[in-house]
C-alpha cells in the first residue's frame, strides 16, 4: 500500500521537476524585457485612454515617454503640469511645462432657433449632414449641430445649447484632449491657450467666404476686413482666406480688436461684465434682447 | 413581364403629370451657369467678363479627366466669373451672363427636321459627345464620352436603355418617348453605333402602356431595337437592377456592367446624343417636370440650364402654395431637397418636385425590431440593419467586408422600415467612412 503511494508521489514530483525545468528554460529563451519605468509611468497618468496626446492609449504614451526617456514633445493634456511633473520625476528629466489649453468653439451663429434657414431631419451626424448640405444655419463653414463633438468628448466638457444649436465648452472639465476637433467635420473646434485668469480672444467664426457672401450666409461672420489686424499692438493677427485669425501665443487679450470689429466676430470669454450698468432710462424699454445677449457671451 | 431578382419596393406611383405636354420656358434676363453640372472635376471657364457669348458656345472646358464640357445656354454678355451658391447652398465656380436676344451658333441645326443617317465613325461619335457636354441624365450626370469609350479588352454586348421612370412623380422622360420617340430611337442606333453592338433594349415600366406602344410602333423602323415591358418595381431603372431584369445578368459585387458586357444609358441621355451628333446641339436644355400634389397645375418643360427654381417656380405655377413643405430635385426616392430656391439648375435637374408639409416630415425614429423588412427590400442583397448598426458603433472594417460601398442608396430600406430608422443615411455615412479608411491606407 505505502509502497504504492510512494510510487505515485515520485512519478508525480519527477513530472513537476521535468515541466519546471522546461518552463525555465522556455521562459528564459522567450524573455521579455519591459522596462518597469513604463508600468510606474502608466500608473500616474489618468488613464481615460482619450488619445489627446496622438498615441493608442494612456499605456502607448507611457511605453514612448519611457524609450525616448525625456518628455519632449509628449504631453498628456488631460493630466496637465502636474502629471508632467511626476513622469518627469519618474523619469529623471527636466519637465516640460505647457500652457493648459481648453477647446474653443469658433462659430457664433445668426441664423438659430426660429431664424434657420431650413430644416434638417435626416441622420443625426455632423459627418453625415456635412456631406448633404450648409446645415440648417445656410453657412457652408458654420457649426451643424448635431453633437459629433459631444458624443466625442471623454470627460463631459462640451455640451449643446438647445438654443443656439452650438456646441458650449464647460472650460473647468475641459482636457483640451482634442477629441472634438478631431470629430468636427468642419475643423471649426480648436484648441488654444487658457489664458491668463482664463480669459481669452478669438475670432468666433472660420467662413472662408467674400466678405458680402459671408454676410449673406450669417450676419456674425468674419468678412476678412482686416481693421482688427491694423489695431492689433501685437501683431497677433492675420487675414488668410477672407478670415481672421489670432495667434494666442501673441495675444495679450488687450481686446482692442473686439470693438473694433464691425461684425462682431471676435469673441471675448472671461472678462468681467462692465460695471457700467445705469442704462436703464429710454433704452431698456427700446431694446428688450440685450440683456439676454449678455450672458450667453460670458 | 420581366424585372430584377431581388428586393425592391412599390411606392405611390403618382404620375400625376404624365399628360401635360412639354412646354418651353421663357429664357429669363440672367443667367448663371455653374462649372460642375457633372461628376467629377468642374469645368474650367474660358470666358472672361466683356465677353460675348452666343447659345451652344463653349463656356467651361473641361480639363481634368473626369469631367465635362459647359456650353452657354443663352445669348449675351458675360457678367462675370464668379462663384454662386448650388442648390445645397454650397459655393461653386460659375459664369454669370446678361441675356441679350437669342442668338444661336451659326453651326447648331435649329430646323425641325428629323435627321436619320449618321456617317460618323465611332470614335467620332465619343469626341463629339464630349465636345457637346453630355453627361448622363439619370442622375448621376456621369460624363457620356468616358462611359462610352470602352476599355481595352471589354466588350460590350448589350445596350439597355432605361426608360423605366421607376421614381414617383417623374414624367419628363414619358413625355419624350411621347413625343420623340423616333430621335430617341435614331439616338440609340448612334450609341450602338459608337459602342460596336447590334442590339438594344428598351426597357419600360408597364405603368406607361401608351409609351410602350408607341416605341413599340416607331422601333419597328429600326432594326434591333427592341421595347421590353417591365414590371412595376422600384428601382426596376438602376444600372444594375436594370441589366438584371433584361438581360438575366448579374453584375458582381465592386465590377462595373461592363464587365458583363452591358451598357446602361438613360432615355433622356439619347435624346440628347441624338441632338448633339446629327443637330450639333450642346446639352444646354433640360427637360423638367414640374409637379406636386398641391400644386394647381402640372407640367413639363423644356428649361435652358442656368434658370433657377424660383424662376420655373413663378413661371408655372406663380408662387408655391403656403402649405410647402420641401422643394425636391428629383423623385421621391433619390431626389434632393432644394435648399436655395435661387439656385441655377444643372444638367441632369429631372424635376421640381413639391412635397406637403405633411408629406415632407420624416416620422420620428423608434428602435429596430430585427424585423428583417429592410433585407427583403435591398435590390441589392445587403442587410441595412446591420450597417446600421456597425456605422453607429464606428465599425468601418467590418461593415466593408459586408460589402457596403455596394449599396446603391435607392431609399428601399428606409422606404420600408417600420421603425423609421434613417438607414440610407447611415449606410452612406458608413460608405464615406469606408471610402476615407482605403485612401488613407494607400
Amino acid at each position: 500500500m505505502t509502497h504504492d503511494i510512494l510510487i505515485a508521489v515520485l512519478v508525480l514530483g519527477a513530472l513537476g521537476v521535468l515541466f519546471a525545468v522546461v518552463l525555465y528554460i522556455v521562459a528564459q529563451k522567450f524573455k521579455v524585457v519591459e522596462d518597469p519605468l513604463i508600468d510606474e509611468v502608466a500608473e500616474v497618468l489618468p488613464g481615460a485612454n482619450c488619445g489627446g496626446c496622438g498615441k493608442a492609449g494612456c499605456r502607448a504614451f507611457a511605453e514612448a515617454c519611457v524609450s525616448q526617456g525625456n518628455m519632449e514633445g509628449l504631453r498628456c493634456a488631460p493630466g496637465g503640469d502636474a502629471v508632467a511633473a511626476k513622469v518627469a520625476e519618474l523619469l529623471g528629466c527636466a519637465v516640460v511645462q505647457g500652457e493648459p489649453q481648453v477647446a474653443v468653439v469658433r462659430c457664433n451663429p445668426a441664423n438659430c432657433g426660429d431664424q434657420r434657414r431650413s430644416n434638417y431631419d435626416g441622420l443625426r451626424s455632423c459627418a453625415f449632414q456635412n456631406t448633404v448640405y450648409t446645415g440648417e444655419g445656410g453657412c457652408p463653414f458654420g457649426c451643424l449641430g448635431c453633437g459629433d463633438c459631444v458624443a466625442a468628448c471623454q470627460f463631459d466638457a462640451i455640451h449643446m445649447d438647445p438654443e443656439r444649436g452650438v456646441p458650449v465648452v464647460d472650460a473647468d472639465k475641459c482636457t483640451a484632449c482634442g477629441a472634438c476637433a478631431k470629430a468636427c467635420p468642419r475643423r471649426i473646434i480648436e484648441l488654444r491657450n487658457k489664458g491668463k485668469k482664463d480669459r481669452r480672444v478669438y475670432v468666433s467664426c472660420v467662413n472662408k467666404e467674400k466678405g458680402a457672401v459671408a454676410m449673406k450666409s450669417c450676419a456674425n461672420a468674419c468678412i476678412g476686413c482686416g481693421k482688427c489686424a491694423k489695431v492689433c499692438p501685437m501683431e497677433a493677427i492675420t487675414i488668410a482666406d477672407n478670415v481672421s485669425y489670432i495667434d494666442y501665443t501673441k495675444c495679450i487679450a488687450c481686446r482692442k480688436c473686439v470693438t473694433e470689429c464691425p461684425t462682431k466676430a471676435i469673441k471675448d470669454v472671461g472678462f468681467p461684465t462692465p460695471a457700467v450698468k445705469p442704462a436703464p432710462k429710454p433704452e431698456a424699454v427700446e431694446v428688450p434682447a440685450q440683456p439676454v445677449a449678455e450672458p450667453v457671451k460670458a | 413581364m420581366k424585372t430584377f431578382r431581388m428586393g425592391g419596393v412599390h411606392p405611390e406611383e403618382n404620375k400625376i403629370s404624365n399628360d401635360a405636354a412639354i412646354e418651353v420656358m421663357p429664357v429669363g434676363k440672367q443667367m448663371v451657369v455653374l462649372m460642375n453640372q457633372h461628376l467629377g472635376a468642374p469645368a474650367t471657364p474660358v470666358v472672361q467678363k466683356g465677353d460675348k457669348v452666343k447659345v451652344g458656345q463653349l463656356i467651361g472646358e473641361a480639363q481634368a479627366f473626369m469631367c465635362a464640357n459647359v456650353h452657354s445656354p443663352v445669348s449675351g454678355t458675360v457678367l462675370k466669373v464668379d462663384t454662386c451658391k448650388d442648390a445645397f447652398g454650397l459655393s461653386k465656380p460659375a459664369v454669370y451672363i446678361n441675356v441679350e436676344g437669342d442668338e444661336w451658333l451659326e453651326t447648331i441645326d435649329r430646323t425641325p427636321d428629323i435627321k436619320r443617317e449618321c456617317t460618323l465613325e465611332p470614335k467620332e461619335i465619343v469626341a463629339k459627345l464630349k465636345e457637346m457636354g453630355i453627361v448622363g441624365l439619370g442622375g448621376a450626370t456621369f460624363p457620356a464620352h468616358i462611359k462610352y469609350s470602352i476599355p481595352e479588352g471589354k466588350k460590350a454586348e448589350y445596350l439597355i436603355v432605361n426608360a423605366a421612370e421607376c421614381e414617383p412623380y417623374l414624367t419628363s422622360d414619358y413625355r419624350v418617348m411621347m413625343e420623340h420617340a423616333e430621335e430617341v430611337c435614331i439616338g440609340i442606333s448612334i450609341l450602338r453605333k459608337a459602342l460596336g453592338v447590334p442590339n438594344a433594349y428598351i426597357g419600360i415600366e408597364s405603368n406607361k402602356p401608351l409609351a410602350i406602344a408607341h416605341m413599340q410602333e416607331v422601333a419597328r423602323g429600326f432594326e434591333g431595337i427592341v421595347v421590353e415591358p417591365l414590371k412595376v418595381k422600384y428601382p426596376q431603372g438602376a444600372e444594375k437592377q436594370l441589366i438584371n431584369a433584361v438581360t438575366g445578368r448579374r453584375v458582381p459585387s465592386g465590377k462595373l456592367p461592363i464587365d458583363v458586357g452591358c451598357v446602361v444609358s438613360n432615355l433622356g441621355t439619347t435624346f440628347a446624343v441624338y441632338e448633339a451628333v446629327q443637330k450639333n446641339k450642346p446639352l444646354i436644355e433640360n427637360i423638367l417636370t414640374v409637379t406636386g400634389k398641391e400644386l394647381p397645375s402640372q407640367h413639363n418643360y423644356i428649361v435652358r440650364i442656368g434658370t433657377t427654381y424660383n424662376e420655373i417656380i413663378k413661371h408655372s405655377i406663380g408662387e408655391l402654395p403656403a402649405t410647402t413643405g420641401k422643394v425636391i430635385s428629383g423623385g421621391t426616392m433619390m431626389g434632393k431637397a432644394v435648399v436655395n430656391l435661387d439656385a441655377p439648375t444643372v444638367k441632369g435637374n429631372a424635376s421640381v418636385l413639391v412635397i406637403g408639409e405633411k408629406e415632407a416630415r420624416r416620422a420620428p425614429e423608434t428602435n429596430c425590431i430585427r424585423c428583417g423588412k429592410c433585407m427583403h427590400a435591398c435590390p441589392m442583397g445587403l442587410e441595412p440593419y446591420l450597417f446600421s448598426a456597425l456605422v453607429k458603433n464606428g465599425r468601418t472594417e467590418e461593415a466593408k467586408e459586408h460589402n457596403i460601398l455596394d449599396c446603391i442608396e435607392c431609399g428601399c430600406c428606409f422606404f420600408s422600415c417600420p421603425a423609421n430608422k434613417p438607414l440610407t443615411d447611415e449606410i452612406r455615412l458608413g460608405k464615406n467612412r469606408v471610402r476615407a479608411m482605403m485612401a488613407a491606407k494607400k
